[in-house]
């Protein structure tokens, strides 16, 4: 696909100061390019949970977002845990998250079940003690 | 409902959005310290009322299209979360009263729940 825009950023784990930049920056390029706010919020929210994810159990990770005309893809992975049962991670309700995480108005086990709800293509592979990889696409037309 | 009212209802304090808040309006409230609860929003125009007084709010706001947080039990925002708040054209609000007792007295002067 011609035109596409790549745009790249490091994650580090447990930096709560900066958990939402990747968000906001991705947010400003999609408004920029006119894209429809309800659809630039569908994907910034299932981002910043994405986001906010690696930070509260990664060590540390990499988003790399690809915007075409059709869509925008977005892929974070991370070293880290890793998730031991997938199944049990989209439920709602269920959490693993710190007492830090909680503080921070997270870890209420909503956080992947918001992703799913906001995207229209999700995958998520994860190897325990060695880190998870979410990729997901919304469509832009 | 303009801002100007729920500031006279609560006699809150302006922390932030000095220059737009003759105009801003809000047609629902939601009260929440739970950020994830708060991205499940669809609605446009809500009054965020929390007691979550951290960077997360503010990003959570913006990434929900929230213009508008009220901190409750007198929570100090702080120079970074005012910063972020400036950066996106928030009205930032602080009240001395509880989440409880600031959600029944804008309830009671008819601000609509979002659900």
């Amino acid at each position: 696909m011609s035109n596409a825009i790549t745009l790249n950023y490091h994650i580090e784990g447990s930096d709560f100061i900066n958990a939402g930049n990747a968000s906001s920056q991705i947010k400003k390029v999609l408004q920029q390019l006119n894209v429809d706010p309800k659809t630039i919020k569908r994907i910034v929210v299932a981002l910043y949970e994405a986001e906010v994810n690696v930070v509260a159990h990664a060590y540390k990770g990499d988003i790399s977002a690809e915007i075409t005309t059709e869509d925008i893809t977005i892929t974070l992975d991370d070293e880290g845990p890793g998730i031991v049962d997938i199944d049990m991670a989209m439920t709602e309700g269920y959490s693993t998250a710190s007492p830090k995480v909680r503080e921070m108005g997270f870890g209420a086990g909503m956080g992947l079940p918001n992703i799913k709800r906001n995207v229209d293509e999700l995958n998520i592979q994860s190897e325990v003690k060695v880190g998870t990889k979410v990729v997901m696409k919304v469509k832009l037309s | 409902m303009k801002i100007t009212e729920i500031i006279n209802i609560l006699g809150c304090k302006v922390i932030s959005g000095f220059d737009f808040i003759e105009d801003a309006t809000i047609d629902a409230a939601f009260s929440s310290d739970l950020m994830s609860d708060v991205l499940t929003l669809d609605s446009s125009r809500v009054l965020l009322i929390t007691g979550l007084c951290n960077l997360q709010a503010i990003r959570t706001a913006e990434m929900a299209d929230i213009k508008c947080i009220l901190f409750v039990r007198d929570k100090k925002p702080t120079e970074e979360m005012i910063a972020l708040a400036v950066e996106n054209d928030m009205v930032i609000l602080q009240s001395s009263l509880s989440l409880f007792r600031v959600s029944g007295m804008l309830y009671q002067a008819g601000v609509q729940p979002v659900y």
